[in-house]
């Protein structure tokens, strides 16, 4: 259980990395426009996914450069995370680029790495077909479909996917394979966070083609759920920062009996909590994301708990707070509070519950 | 210079002292002067005063370099507040004179130092104090009453505020002083806490004689002056480097190692969930002296005390209830005999010790609720408070 050392403040690069995101997403994904998702309307989704995963090139961050990737580490997804947070931005980069990206580096194929140089370049966005609840040391992590089980319930990313990452039950173990999404049926869901969209998924396991053996497939899956765990918890602190930041603003500005709300001491109270366990959660984002980097396992595998289990709690803290602080402002559709509200509660439960990661966290530090 | 070109010279000029001085030797308070003259005391500090100008971040590589050579230290648990809170307001505030006078023995713990800021009528409101100085020919005559002072008895210098000016509001009316705890007029009394012991002081100061000399900062400058001490305060009681499960944390794991016939459910998620925060408050520490290495300490120490406190309470809380009969038991030394601890130190204490003493953290260096004005006025931005003595003569306020 030795800690690493890692750089938890921007350097040079992150800096650079990060206003080039958040000066993109200020362009183009205006609040006003990402709240359409609710009301079915998903053009923004695709436009904005093209310019960050080709125009920037950022979907292939992780993916090594003999992959046509950029080479880059967790270090620089969680950098753009935070900002792709900050702004509840309708994409899937977390699904696409960071979970099945990290399933298919787990052990490719050669028609795994065929499909990761189409990641790496924006072409191709692929999904791992497993519902969202679901954590790396779950059970249901190593199940995959069967002919007898072949529906999948509650998935992300797929709705963008042109991929699926199907986990299949064979003799051998769990095999990874890649349908195309017209080999699948794929229903979209009411979801509570219409930005990351759930779908009801069913596919025939015999179908697609194997990116990862039956050797490698259950790890890869469990690698593509951690590296999402530890990385949602970057897109946490984005979205938990903008709730703070604008409720700050906002009680700066509101007036109540003459006063500006910002100075009375209740309010100030809750508002200083909240810095507080915004800077915590980035700094235990940045570090989980700094030992995945570093790919020390068991190390990786603590700091992802507890980056979950704190930023996951944090987030709908943080957005309840925004909600209540806004008074009635944020409880209207017109506000986006509840863009964040519903991105943080949905979050939450994404890739395990904040006491399911405290209890594997007990069981890896002898608690 | 490169962070790796510094540590590799001092790592050379560790090795060559040590050969000039070699530890078996050399007698340990020769050893620590002749440390501090050439430079590896606080690496931080410029040349001339203990160090080489170097960041923070070299300090423990430096400490380390040292230890493993088995050298003597300055014994800094005996001296906390002259290294962590009176050193880098000497150096900030000082003149060269007495940069030169203080700084060595502080360093060396030839003197040790106390703080005499807060009175019985002058706790979150600092500035209120009504301990006065007034100028007498070159020397100032101190007369007042002080409470909370850690380790009074045993200092030989102590920081002080005292109002040199009740006629202007009170922020502008008080001036910075290095008082000699062995003046005449300086008496120091036991003050009993809720532990049963007298860790802490009421210090009596009665015609107490300190030369302008002495002075730190310009008359009036007092409150800055302060302000610059206890923002390094904050980040000595919240921002100490420290591995994963260690402090109270590393306690309490231990505890609930060692007495798995009281294990429940609902104890281990909520020591998981202390775990947790014990980490992220350990990682938040990390990245603020990581952001310390490049500057002064700001009011972000105030969150990191914030968490320090609350988390110390409730793992110390936890630590009794997962002890099952045992915290019910205060069998530590004397029990509730009143005894003068040296300092103040949790490791190899009971539980109830821990409990009751943590209660403090809450309140030493600040309270919780004046460090959220604190973070949300000067982080966040937001609007003071109400003051009613704010441009009001110090003299006029009702006390």
């Amino acid at each position: 259980m030795s800690t690493v050392d890692v750089e938890l403040l921007d350097n040079e690069v992150d800096v650079d990395l990060r206003s080039t995101v958040r000066s993109f997403l200020a362009e183009r994904c205006d609040p006003t426009e990402v709240v359409k998702a609710y009301d079915g309307d998903r053009s923004l989704t695709q436009v904005l996914w093209k310019g960050l995963a080709v125009e920037l090139g950022l979907a292939g961050l992780l993916i090594p450069e003999t992959y046509g990737g950029a080479g880059a580490s967790a270090r620089e997804a969680a950098v753009v995370l935070e900002e792709l947070g900050r702004a509840a931005a309708p994409v899937p980069f977390l699904t696409s680029s960071v979970v099945a990206a990290s399933v298919l580096l787990a052990g490719p194929t050669e028609a795994g790495a065929d499909l990761l140089a189409g990641l790496a370049s924006g072409e191709r966005t692929a999904a791992l077909t497993v519902p969202l609840s679901v954590a790396a040391f779950s059970a249901a992590a190593s199940s995959g479909v069967s002919a007898s089980s072949a529906t999948v319930r509650s998935v992300a990313g797929a709705l963008e996917a042109d991929t699926l990452l199907v986990p299949v039950a064979t003799p051998a173990g769990i095999e990874i394979r890649a349908l195309s999404a017209e080999q699948a049926t794929i229903t979209p869901v009411s979801s509570l966070d219409m930005t990351r969209q759930l779908a009801d998924v069913t596919v025939d396991p015999a179908a697609g083609e194997v990116v990862v053996a039956a050797e490698n497939g259950a790890d890869a899956v469990r690698s593509g759920l951690l590296a999402g765990a530890a990385l949602m918890a970057s897109e946490q602190v984005g979205a938990a920062q903008w709730c703070l930041t604008t409720t700050v603003e906002y009680l700066k500005v509101r007036r109540q009996f003459g006063r500006i709300v910002g100075g009375y001491q209740a309010l100030k109270h809750r508002l200083a909590d909240l810095y507080t366990s915004v800077e915590g959660a980035g700094a235990a984002a940045r570090y989980a994301a700094g030992a995945l980097a570093l790919g020390s396992a068991e190390e990786a595998e603590i700091a992802t708990n507890v980056a979950a289990a704190y930023c996951g709690d944090l987030a709908v803290t943080a957005a309840e707070e925004a909600v209540q602080l806004h008074g009635g402002i944020g409880m209207t559709w017109e506000h986006p509070a509840h863009l964040y509200l519903k991105r943080a509660k949905a979050d939450q439960i994404a890739y395990g519950l904040p006491g399911a990661h405290r209890d594997r966290l007990g069981a890896l530090v002898d608690i | 210079m490169s962070h790796d070109s510094d540590l590799d010279r001092l790592g050379d000029l560790v090795a060559e002292f040590l050969a000039e001085h070699p530890v078996e030797t050399t007698e340990p308070s020769a050893f620590l002067h002749a440390r501090y003259r050439a430079g590896l005391a606080w690496v931080a500090f410029p040349e001339g005063y203990g160090g080489l100008g170097l960041s923070r971040a070299m300090q423990p590589k430096v400490d380390k370099l040292f230890a493993a050579a088995g050298a003597p230290d300055n014994n800094p648990r005996r001296n906390g507040i002259g290294l962590g809170m009176a050193a880098p307001t000497i150096l900030a505030y000082g003149t060269p004179e007495q940069k030169s006078r203080f700084l060595e023995p502080l360093w060396c713990g030839d003197e040790i130092w106390c703080q005499l800021f807060s009175e019985p009528g002058a706790g979150s409101d600092l500035a209120g104090l009504a301990t006065r100085a007034v100028l007498d020919g070159d020397e100032w005559v101190v007369n007042g009453q002080k409470v909370w002072t850690s380790g009074a008895h045993n200092a030989d210098f102590a920081i002080l505020v005292a109002r040199t000016d009740p006629d202007v509001p009170k922020h502008r009316g008080m001036t910075y002083f290095l008082c000699d705890m062995h003046d005449p007029g300086v008496e120091v009394r036991p003050l009993r806490q809720i532990t049963g012991e007298a860790e802490f002081n009421e210090v009596f100061l009665t015609d107490v004689r300190i030369p302008d000399a002495h002075r730190l900062g310009a008359v009036g400058q007092g409150w800055e002056v302060a302000n610059a001490t206890l923002n390094n305060e904050r980040v000595a009681i919240g921002g100490a480097a420290m591995p994963r499960e260690g402090g109270l944390l590393g306690i309490v794991t231990e505890s609930w190692r060692t007495q798995p016939e009281n294990h429940t459910p609902e104890l281990r998620d909520r020591l998981l969930k202390l775990w947790v925060e014990s980490e992220v408050a350990r990682l938040t520490g990390s990245r603020l002296r990581q952001k310390l290495a490049v500057g002064q300490p700001g009011p972000e120490g105030s969150a990191m005390k914030l968490t320090f406190a609350n988390v110390n309470q409730r793992l110390t809380g936890l630590d009794l209830e997962l002890s099952g009969e045992d915290g019910l038991r205060y069998e530590d030394g004397d029990g509730w005999a009143m005894v003068r601890p040296e300092h103040v130190d949790f490791s190899g204490r009971d539980a109830v010790y821990r409990y009751l003493r943590a209660k403090g953290n809450s309140i030493e260096g600040g309270t919780s609720e004046i460090l959220r004005n604190i973070v949300a006025e000067r982080v966040l931005g937001l609007p003071g408070e109400h003051r009613v003595d704010k441009d009001v003569a110090w003299k006029a306020i009702p006390r």
